[in-house]
């Protein structure tokens, strides 16, 4: 791996992002816009507001990053490029950790903006210090970028790979406490929400929510979401192939 | 003609798709030469060049490129290949596209403005590459090659869908490369561009029915063109079946 091959490749995919105007507005945008849908939903809730706000503010960039980075690589692997890149100094870590650093940073973008609204014009409300929101928000967001990366490789067209959010992600936000808190779920139905990384994060989220100090648990909640980053990361990378058929 | 093999073809055999394409293969090819690959579609072309760059599965044979197994580490640095379809970034701007590619090898962006003259693109350079003509994007997409000087230069089809001129002028930049010492494969349908090569390999079904220079071709064939040797070399070869 070369540290400067790997900028110029998240330069390249930042660049690639940047002149696509109308997607960079709807990233920026869009969860800013819903959550203020929801906080307006929950008008007589706030503290009702204040979980599922939060939480919102870690999945979008969680559904983002995955779709992002699903539709770019595919696009590299039906496009010839990601051919033409294996033949040069680029190794599968640099392209894999480029996509990290130009995603992530995307991600922390749409974070900003949304947590912005949120917590300034919306009157979301955690005990805990916002930076710990945000570290959570990129952490995730870094997630859902690995398991697009992942899931990339078993899809041969856009429409496939749209497909895979409702397999990938969905369930794992239906069950992660956003729509219901996951222990007044059905027994059988907890172990699969314990199993699912997304889970973790809404956890650590809810630390923040409830404690004015940083926690011991928050920080093992977000290493389990890390450890889910790097599995998801390599084995992306492992379907990175030099030599195909 | 100096004749130091940059590229050593052992009984390449390359099935896809369950199917035989290379049956059993071997030539060698000297440095410092332009080598033209010939042969109608689907008789193995692109798979052959796959296979000299390393990204072709290969079911037994060896592949030998500046004395490394194609595709290793040390060779990423010293071969270019410009796929048959042009292998670019279509949200991104010529300019960028060529400065990525020459970026990752240590070049300049001034590098890049001149290898997109080279091709004749200096005009389009800021228009995104999507919204290109297709001899427009294989232009790019070769200047995103010529920008890192490599020494084992592999081009799969450059030419097609290119005008007369910049054709002309291409080929006059192959033999220049070639000149200084770069070995080129070069993949085409025209007949009429493998005069300008050194040596011919005519592919047909998976096997090379020659492996000559132009005028070894003709005079061996009896035949006044290139086109008429090809055609000549497969009725021979049908009427032996
Ligand atoms: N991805 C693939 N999977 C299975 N078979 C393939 C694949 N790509 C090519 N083939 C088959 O391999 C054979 C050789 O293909 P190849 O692309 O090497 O031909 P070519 O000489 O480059 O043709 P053209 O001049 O049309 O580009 C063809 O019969 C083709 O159908
Ligand atoms: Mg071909």
């Amino acid at each position: 791996m070369s540290p400067r091959i790997t900028f110029i490749t998240a330069g390249r995919i930042l660049r690639q992002l940047l002149n696509d105007h109308r997607t960079v507005g709807l990233i920026l945008a869009v969860p800013a816009l819903i959550i203020a849908l929801i906080s307006a939903i929950m008008d007589e809730a706030p503290r009702v507001f204040d979980q599922t706000g939060l939480i919102l503010l870690a999945a979008f960039p969680f559904m983002l990053m995955f779709m992002i980075t699903s539709i770019t690589l595919l696009r590299e692997r039906t496009g010839g490029t990601l051919e033409r890149l294996m033949t040069t100094p680029t190794g599968k870590l640099d392209l894999v950790v480029g996509y990290a650093i130009a995603f992530g940073t995307a991600a922390a973008a749409q974070t900003a903006v949304a947590a912005t609204v949120a917590f300034w014009f919306l009157g979301l409300d955690t005990a805990g210090p916002t930076w710990a929101v945000f570290l959570i928000c990129i952490v995730t967001a870094l997630f859902g970028m690995a398991l697009g990366l992942f899931v990339s490789a078993f899809a041969t067209t856009e429409f496939q790979a749209i497909q895979f959010m409702p397999v990938f992600v969905v369930p794992q936000l239906f069950l992660c406490g956003l729509i219901w808190p996951a222990d007044q779920m059905a027994g059988w139905l907890q172990g699969v929400s314990d199993a699912l990384p997304l889970t973790y994060a809404v956890k650590a989220l809810t630390e923040v929510q409830l404690n004015p100090d940083v926690t011991g648990d928050m920080w093992a909640d977000l290493a389990v979401v890390l450890g889910a980053v790097v599995v998801a990361t390599v084995l992306g990378a492992a379907t990175l192939r030099r030599r195909t058929d | 003609m100096p004749s130091t093999p940059a590229i050593v073809v052992t009984d390449l055999v390359v099935d896809r798709g369950k199917k035989p394409v290379l049956r059993s293969v071997s030539t060698e090819i000297s440095a410092g030469t332009v080598t033209g690959l010939l042969g109608p579609s689907g008789s193995g072309k692109t798979t052959f060049i796959r296979s000299i760059v390393g990204t072709q599965k290969v079911k037994s044979g060896t592949v030998q490129v500046l004395g490394h197994p194609a595709g290793t580490k040390p060779l990423r640095r010293r071969v270019a290949y410009v796929t048959q379809d042009a292998s670019i970034y279509r949200d991104l701007s010529v300019k960028a596209n060529v400065a990525y590619f020459a970026a990752l090898y240590g070049r300049s962006r001034h590098e890049a403005m001149q290898a997109i003259e080279g091709v004749g693109m200096g005009d389009h350079a800021d228009k995104l590459a999507g919204n290109l003509s297709g001899g427009q994007k294989t232009r790019t997409s070769l200047a995103c090659a010529l920008v890192i000087e490599p020494e084992v230069l592999v081009l799969d089809e450059p030419t097609v869908g290119l005008d007369p001129v910049i054709r002309e002028e291409l080929w006059d930049r192959f033999r220049a490369l070639a000149a200084g010492g770069a070995t080129l494969l070069v993949s085409s349908h025209v007949m009429d561009e493998a005069d300008r090569c050194d040596r011919l390999l005519l592919l047909r079904d998976g096997v090379f029915i020659a492996d000559d220079t132009p005028a070894d071709l003709r005079a061996a064939t009896g035949t006044a063109n290139l086109e008429a040797a090809f055609l000549h070399l497969i009725r021979a070869l049908e009427g032996v079946n």
